[in-house]
């Protein structure tokens, strides 16, 4: 214990109000615990339970924050030790949380958005058998996020990483009798897994490299490490952020995720989880602003995948998947803004609390739609539902408002700080960024219009209706996010001075200005929405996905081969390997050490003797003359 | 008190009393014997000063074979400790678990009671021992009751599989019987008496190409034991056929015989032979995790694919105690009793699923979770314990493994890093392919939802499993003061910190 209070010197022990913040990771726990635990008995009120214990987590969040803001901003963050965890030799590694503005901002996210979808999901999964176990796995993944964002070191944020990596196995595979279900959660864990190497890694070239793990003392080190080394760690770091976040290469898990149900798209799918690769750089900013290889590369992941993302989004019928590349899209931008150090964290901190609530929302909102529409999500089956359905009309479209980046709504002010810091690293990263928000305002402006506007393509006896207002009241509340968050975080919540004391800013100097950059951006929006609108509001869509459309259309469908390229260079090779290994393995392996042992003969033999009831006198017989033979062999030898 | 003949002598007498008892009382009183068994080695892990600095404790000693200097010596160290705190745990749960896997073969229910309990006594002994002539006569009398086990009780070609157990591990021991000679010439010519004491053993000096001799007597033993690619073909037949109470024992406490030789004999006896073989070691060591892990993942059969999950485990185990580290070392340690725990769950559970459908192929489930949600939420449990989720006990041990290999050799650790997705892969298919889905009309029919006996044999299990991932110090605290001075034996330290941290 005392070897870890002095490495993280820096932070305060946590007194007072701060000192309950464990209660945020116990509380979830409690929940799932007790669900799963007490098993069909809780069926008939656990699931209020669980929103009870989300919501408490939630209040003590807001506890925490008004703590927190009574205090001197260098005094925000804290270090609250629960238990030594493991200590062998010099590796020593805390149970701690570390309560500072980046941890609380997560926090306040999370339990609010979850707290939400918690209230939906009444709604959404009433009729279904398995709720009890469903709002289990949503308080569970609670406490795992939770655990992830307030963990003080590398190796408890592990816990948490694998742990939102469980609950997001099981709730992608929440219909598990489903085969495309089981097969895209497994997909999940995998991708995910390949991805906990790097996490894996980095903590191992920590720990080797200055002793700890912890994050106050690797951050304090960073400076002492060489350059090479701090790349290497910065690679693995975003390896650990690609299988999370679904960046490039490990992405293709997150469109299969949409099997899960839809509140679990919205929260661990789209809002928190996937952001987690964010919070990963951003927490190792003193790793990533000393290696600018590494953060070469973080631009380079976020900019092909913000692109990836989008063109996947043009081309998706179902309205999940689309939702899923525009997911993609928007960390792609995160992560980039995050590679651009103190000039981007903030914002791409800042953009990923202002995506978490538009984004939930227009999850919700897809939610809301397939629960009117017999669960179909296939947009070329919806169309003019702006006239049934009100509320998921309004609220979705303010989540489009959003995204899109139209003044002032959220998405606004973060993306375009986002677009500017691009710029200011060079133009070309800057034209990236731009692009991006020109195919994004097309994709969404295509699947706003198919699904609200145009003619009704609606199969028969589907009969479209709003949803009830267990589900409508969390839209609405995001909704208002979506509107109005982004200002409120900007004007009274200041985000760059609140969260500057833990990953520093810098003002863009060498960006176009303002006056030019704003003006670009609206206007590519505007030609994006405007072509999406002709194209699908304007003309009829055909209920038939058009067949003959460019090769783009068709790779864009497949999600840009990514699931093709898997499979030829990953899982073929892998099957015939393993296949070839096992008959190796039978008919080499074990013949060869039989054989050359003379061990066939011998069981043989023995075999033949085990009829007789000589089994074992044989082998005391053999042990003995053997063993007589060897030694003599063997003692000849050294005399 | 003597605790540790307490512990050898008590399974032998409850094999008595239900031998005595019959067929029809024996399963009970074994349970007894084996739950009082492990109420006092409970005690004795209480009574253990972790602080102490003696290298063992609980010593005894009694003559036995005065002409060759063999005495019945026994006396636990931190590691010997755990290990036979895990052992005792898992006969009762293995008992309780298997209560009807003995039924209906030509063998009596008493039959197999008495040899469990014998095997029981057997296992304490082998990690008592302090005398290294006893060591040697319990690792290779262990053998016999677990060849009648697999032989009589096991499935249909028990016959070949246990001679294959048997013939592989005889000529192991063999090597190893020939090493002892060895050393107790050696004894005799540097001490001027021959002893098999391990202590004053320990205190030899050989010249080097003796030292490597006798060194690989002990290590083919153990690796045959372990065991590690290429002489592993007989751990799957025999896991295979053996009835999964037998299999759990077998892999989960057995094979930990060969990974505890050799911290406790190759290290300590023959420091520098071990850091001569050290490479070819780790080599074999990162074939066995790559290898084993591959081959699980190419089985058809839901045992055999477990037994070759452990041999990518005893890759781990070995990689981490010859990467001369202690958190390698200390990492092994936990990783033998947290294998143990994951094992007895994959097994037992595979275990209650295949006695139901009476088939041990994967093809021939699916959608268990839609008939049995709560057997395939254990069998999810167990397999995430094998994969090594962060948050359970073994991703403690398999990431000191990993970080103690790291600190030494880097990019011996990657390989073996690589692992962690391959085991995700053998682990999640198998759960694919058994449990999702719609189950077929057979699955309907015959797999039902786990019993009362069942459950509570399988519940202690997670809960360890679980209690160890967040509270790992409560054994480590035993495990490190011995790694300590296995380390010093060796004269190998820690690598320090490349860069210093600036307030470390």
């Amino acid at each position: 214990m005392q070897i870890h209070m002095q490495e993280v010197a820096a932070l305060a022990t946590a007194s007072g109000v701060s000192s309950m913040a464990w209660l945020l990771i116990a509380l979830p726990l409690a929940g799932a615990t007790i669900l799963l635990v007490g098993g069909r008995r809780t069926n008939a009120w656990g699931h209020y339970f669980a929103v009870l214990m989300a919501l408490a987590t939630f209040v003590v969040a807001v506890i925490l924050l008004t703590d927190m803001l009574g205090k001197a901003p260098e005094q925000r963050g804290v270090v609250i030790s629960l238990w030594d965890w493991i200590a062998v030799g010099s590796f020593h590694v805390p149970v701690a949380l570390q309560l500072d503005q980046l941890s609380l901002s997560f926090v306040l996210l999370i339990t609010s958005v979850g707290s939400l979808i918690h209230i939906y999901s009444l709604g959404y999964m009433e009729h279904d058998e398995n709720r009890r176990k469903f709002f289990a796995y949503l308080n569970f993944f609670f406490a795992a996020m939770l655990t992830l964002v307030l963990a003080n070191n590398y190796l408890l944020l592990y816990v948490g990483w694998e742990g939102v990596g469980l609950a997001s196995y099981l709730l992608i595979g929440f219909w598990q009798h489903k085969p495309s279900a089981a097969t895209a959660a497994k997909k999940a864990f995998i991708a995910n897994r390949v991805g906990d190497v790097g996490l894996s890694l980095a903590i191992m070239m920590m720990f080797t490299l200055v002793g700890t793990v912890t994050f106050a003392g690797v951050s304090a080190a960073a400076p002492k490490v060489s350059d090479h080394w701090l790349t290497l760690i910065g690679l693995a770091l975003l390896l650990a952020a690609c299988g999370k976040s679904a960046q490039f290469p490990l992405q293709s898990w997150l469109l299969d995720a949409m099997e899960g149900p839809t509140p679990v798209s919205a929260l661990i799918h789209a809002a928190t989880m996937v952001t987690a690769g964010v919070y990963l750089i951003a927490r190792s900013h003193a790793i990533f602003d000393l290696a600018p290889n590494a953060q070469h590369a973080v631009i380079f992941i976020g900019g092909i995948t913000l692109l990836m993302g989008a063109i996947i989004g043009t081309a998706k019928d179902d309205i999940k998947k689309a939702l899923a590349g525009s997911t993609m899209s928007q960390i792609g931008y995160m992560i980039l803004g995050t590679g651009l150090g103190p000039v981007g964290y903030v914002f791409a901190l800042f953009h990923l609390i202002t995506h978490g609530f538009f984004k939930a929302g227009m999850f919700l909102g897809a939610g809301s739609v397939m629960h009117g529409m017999h669960d179909s999500v296939d947009m070329r089956r919806y169309g003019a539902l702006r006239k049934s359905m009100i509320i998921t009309y309004i609220t979705f479209g303010l989540g489009y408002l959003a995204i899109l980046g139209i003044p002032p709504f959220a998405g606004f002010w973060s993306k375009d700080e986002i677009i500017k810091a691009a710029f200011d690293k060079s133009i070309f990263v800057g034209l990236i960024t731009l692009i991006g928000a020109g195919v994004t305002a097309f994709y969404m402006t295509r699947m706003m219009a198919m699904t609200f506007f145009g003619k009704a393509r609606w199969e028969d006896d589907v009969h479209p209706h709003e949803s009830p207002l267990t589900m409508t009241v969390p839209m609405m509340i995001l909704a208002v996010g979506s509107a109005f968050g982004g200002m409120a975080l900007l004007f009274l919540g200041n985000i760059e001075t609140w969260l500057e004391p833990v990953v520093g800013f810098q003002e863009a100097t060498n960006a176009p200005s303002a006056a030019i950059l704003m003006p670009s951006t609206i206007l590519i929006v505007l030609i994006g929405a405007y072509i999406g609108f002709r194209k699908y509001a304007l003309q009829e869509v055909p209920v038939p996905a058009p067949v003959n459309v460019s090769w783009a259309t068709v790779a864009a469908r497949k999600d840009l081969y990514g699931d093709a390229i898997n499979e030829a260079v990953l899982m073929r090779p892998g099957q015939w390997l393993t296949r070839t290994l096992v008959f190796f393995d039978s008919r080499f392996v074990d013949g060869v050490v039989n054989g050359s042992a003379g061990l066939i003969g011998v069981i043989a033999s023995v075999m033949r003797r085990l009829q007789n009831g000589f089994a074992r006198s044989y082998a005391l017989t053999m042990l003995i003359g053997a063993g007589l033979l060897v030694a003599v062999a063997l003692l000849v030898r050294m005399s | 008190m003597p605790w540790l003949t307490l512990l050898i002598v008590l399974p032998l007498v409850g094999a008595v009393v239900a031998w005595i008892a019959g067929d029809r009382l024996a399963r009970q009183v074994g349970l007894i014997a084996a739950l009082a068994t492990f109420g006092v080695a409970l005690a004795m892990g209480i009574a253990y000063q972790a602080s102490s600095t003696s290298f063992l404790q609980f010593t005894e000693t009694h003559q036995w074979i005065p002409a060759f200097g063999a005495s019945y010596s026994v006396g636990v160290d931190g590691i010997a400790l755990v290990l036979i705190l895990m052992s005792t745990i898992l006969v009762p749960i293995t008992l309780l678990a298997g209560w009807h896997e003995m039924e209906g073969g030509q063998a009596t229910i008493k039959g197999y009671i008495v040899l469990t309990l014998v095997l029981e006594s057997m296992m304490v002994g082998v990690f008592a021992a302090t005398d290294v002539f006893l060591f040697y006569v319990f690792f290779e009398a262990i053998l016999i009751p677990m060849y009648f086990l697999i032989g009589r009780y096991g499935g249909p070609k028990r016959q070949y599989a246990s001679i294959k157990f048997l013939v592989y591990s005889l000529l192991g021991g063999l090597l190893m019987l020939a090493s002892l000679i060895g050393l107790w010439v050696q004894a005799k010519q540097q001490l001027g008496h021959g002893t098999f004491d391990w202590a004053t053993l320990s205190t030899l000096k050989f010249d080097g190409s003796t030292e490597k001799w006798l060194f690989a007597g002990f290590f083919v033993a153990f690796a045959v034991k372990a065991p590690l690619v290429p002489v592993h073909t007989w751990l799957p037949d025999a896991a295979a056929e053996a009835t999964p109470g037998s299999a759990t024992l077998m892999v989960g406490v057995l094979d930990k015989i060969g990974t505890f030789g050799m911290l406790r004999y190759l290290l300590v006896l023959f420091p520098a032979a071990s850091l001569w073989a050290t490479p070819a070691i780790i080599v074999l060591s990162l074939i066995s995790i790559i290898y084993g892990a591959l081959l699980a993942i190419g089985q058809s059969d839901i045992k055999r694919l477990i037994a070759y999950t452990s041999i990518s485990h005893f890759g781990f185990i070995t990689l981490g105690i010859f990467a001369f580290t202690s958190q390698g070392q200390s990492g092994a340690t936990l990783y033998m009793v947290n294998h143990g725990f994951s094992t007895a769950a994959l097994f037992l559970v595979a275990g209650f699923l295949i006695s139901r459908r009476g088939s041990r192929f994967i093809e021939d489930f699916g959608g268990v979770n839609k008939v049995a949600p709560l057997m395939a939420g254990t069998f999810l449990l167990a397999g995430l314990s094998s994969l090594a989720l962060p948050g359970m006990s073994s991703f403690v041990s398999e990431f000191l493994v990993l970080q103690g290999t790291f600190t030494r050799y880097p990019s011996e650790a990657v390989i073996a890093t690589t692992g962690i997705i391959l085991a995700a892969l053998y682990i999640l298919l198998m759960y694919q392919r058994t449990m999702t889905g719609m189950p077929s009309d057979e699955v309907t029919s015959t797999v039902t939802e786990l019993n009362k006996r069942e459950l509570v044999a399988i519940a202690p299990v997670i809960a360890v499993i679980i209690a160890l991932g967040f509270v790992p110090q409560t054994l480590l605290n035993i495990i490190n003061p011995t790694v300590n001075k296995t380390m010093q034996v060796v004269a190998v330290a820690d690598p320090k910190p490349a860069v210093e941290g600036t307030n470390s």
